[in-house]
């Protein structure tokens, strides 16, 4: 049995465990989905959609408001209790906040940011990035079951999840979880002051990564976004470094976009910035590494260095 | 403020990648490495909390005798001393086993804070930091953006997706992940070179590690998802090329 981990948050599903819901699917049979809340019945009435066995709806009043110790305290004694084969969860911001240690309190592996599943006779074999996603790597998880894994965003298809005939059944688990062992106390979730620029709705975006070197280099980037007529966007070690704003970040931690023309200046591409700008039209790399993941994603690739081939751009687009 | 930063030595980002022989590994003989980026935030961090409180920063490094260069750049920084729990099998090791030999030796300091970046740019796990907290029986929170406090709590700013944060309090001694960006970092000094030849670094051999939780089987070239064609020349051919097929192919200007 793989027990599929749902996120919410809320009240509100998060989309990327249908793509936890679609590896779980490829991996192996019965599937069943926990959602962990307090009131969370129309979330697992949403998931219940899925080709899955049962849709576990795990409450306790504690589990109100997502915390690390309450997930790990509620999860830990709810697989102990379903003795799932696998257990799998989208690997999201807060997956990464407890799965470890959930694993870490049952003894068990810990596979994360997995993008492919391969069957080797019997046995699973899990694809992961390495090395800022330069390398692949196969890897087997050992010790006694359930294995956890977790599925990079965006590696798996929502609507591949294959959906049931009917709604899945639900059932409803009450787990005590003491609200004195939650050490964290959490406030509301909040967004910083208003973004000032929607990069979303950009139909052409020229984005600058590490490859640019310096602040002072930013005006040739600045000069063939007023060429193509694109919004100027970075990814994030160049918003860490001030040089240019927050808002104007691609990324898990910035912005999504899915322009018509992305244009990535001396941005390697790690997972992190691909996920946010991966949905693009068309999208132009231009580095000096031939092994960049950025060339992985691209349409159009020109290994060399951006100063002396972006001013030939703008050169070629003013004539 | 008694505060562990835990450091990891990887391969430069400017190294270009070689498998070795065996293919399950790089060729660690042919790299050059360099401080784990996301540490080296939360190794600034704790210099910041410790420069507020006073205290002492120790950092911890699990990994070969080759990680020795990465903790003598911390020294340099300002940590106050070291401790190095040095195995040549730590290098390419699971984060359970990191996690348990990082524990072991500083579970009896008794530290306030324990700092990690939130992962390693090798392997990637994201996972060493929240581990170390289950074993060490601590409290955590992860991809931080901010702490403040110190007075037997801390409350700190935890990076949530697109946009969103959250604020969290919880007590001390906690183990916090730290994000890239939560602050500038500074450079070893000339004095601080010079000061960190003097500091002590004790070495540690880690307890006989247990089963790893996880194989790497193989290591291989991710195969380009999309087909991507390679425009070469002089810059400017390759910059007319491109022009040229974003106007008549994709359409895109």
């Amino acid at each position: 049995m793989v027990l599929v981990l749902a996120e919410q948050r809320g009240g509100k599903l998060n989309r990327t465990t249908w793509e936890a819901v679609a590896a779980a699917q490829q991996a192996g049979t019965p599937v069943k989905i926990v959602v962990p809340g307090s009131g969370a019945d129309t979330v697992a009435a949403e998931i219940a959609a899925a080709d899955a066995a049962e849709v576990i709806l795990a409450e306790a009043p504690a589990l109100a408001d997502y915390t690390a110790d309450g997930y790990v305290a509620a999860l830990s004694a709810l697989i102990a209790q379903e003795k799932p084969d696998l257990v799998f969860l989208p690997h999201t911001y807060q997956t990464r906040d407890f799965a470890p240690a959930l694993a870490a309190r049952l003894g068990r592996a810990l596979v994360t940011d997995v993008t492919a599943i391969k069957k080797d006779g019997g046995a699973i074999v899990y694809v992961r990035p390495m090395f800022q996603g330069k390398l692949n790597a196969d890897v087997s998880a050992t010790g006694p079951a359930p294995h956890l894994i977790t599925i990079q965003i965006g590696a798996f298809r929502a609507d591949a999840a294959k959906r049931g005939a009917s709604p899945a059944a639900t059932r409803k688990v009450s787990l005590a979880v003491e609200a004195t062992a939650i050490r964290q106390k959490p406030e509301a979730p909040f967004k910083e002051a208003k973004q000032a620029v929607d990069l979303s709705q950009a139909e052409r975006i020229v984005s600058v990564g590490r490859g640019i070197k310096g602040q002072e280099h930013l005006k040739v980037a600045q000069d063939l976004a007023a060429a193509l007529g694109a919004e100027l966007a970075a990814s994030r070690p160049i918003c860490d470094a001030g040089w240019l704003p927050m808002d104007r970040q691609i990324g898990s931690s910035g912005q999504t976009v899915a322009p018509k023309l992305y244009v990535a200046l001396g941005i390697s591409g790690a997972i992190q910035h691909l996920v946010g700008m991966k949905g693009s039209r068309t999208i132009v790399a231009i580095n000096k590494d031939p092994e960049a993941p950025m060339f992985e994603v691209a349409d159009y690739g020109i290994v060399g260095d951006l100063f002396e081939i972006v001013p030939a751009m703008i050169a070629e687009l003013n004539k | 403020m008694k505060i562990a930063v835990c450091i990891k030595q990887v391969v430069t980002r400017e190294w270009q990648i070689r498998v070795n022989d065996a293919k399950t590994w790089i060729r660690d003989q042919d790299a050059s490495f360099e401080l784990n980026e996301p540490d080296a935030y939360a190794l600034e961090e704790a210099l910041r909390l410790k420069e507020k409180h006073t205290g002492d920063v120790v950092v911890c490094s699990a990994g070969p005798a080759r990680a020795a260069q990465v903790i003598r750049e911390a020294l340099a920084r300002g940590a106050d001393r070291a401790i190095h729990v040095e195995s040549d099998a730590l290098a390419a090791a699971d984060a359970f086993t990191v996690a348990d030999a990082l524990a072991g030796a500083i579970r009896d300091e008794k530290f306030d804070l324990v700092l990690t970046g939130l992962q390693s740019d090798d392997q990637g796990f994201g996972q060493v930091g929240v581990v170390l907290a289950e074993k060490l029986g601590m409290p955590h929170a992860t991809i931080i953006m901010e702490v403040q406090g110190g007075q037997g709590t801390l409350r700190v700013k935890r990076e949530l997706e697109g946009g969103w944060f959250q604020w969290v309090t919880l007590p001390l001694p906690a183990v916090l992940t730290i994000q890239s960006g939560i602050n500038q970092l500074r450079y070893a000094t000339l004095k601080g070179i010079m000061a960190a030849k003097k500091k002590e670094i004790r070495k540690v051999t880690p307890a006989p590690a247990a089963e790893p939780s996880q194989r790497i089987l193989r290591v291989y070239f991710p195969e380009k998802g999309k087909k991507t064609q390679i425009i070469s020349g002089t810059p400017a051919e390759a910059a007319r090329e491109l022009v040229k097929h974003l106007r008549e192919d994709a359409r895109a200007i």
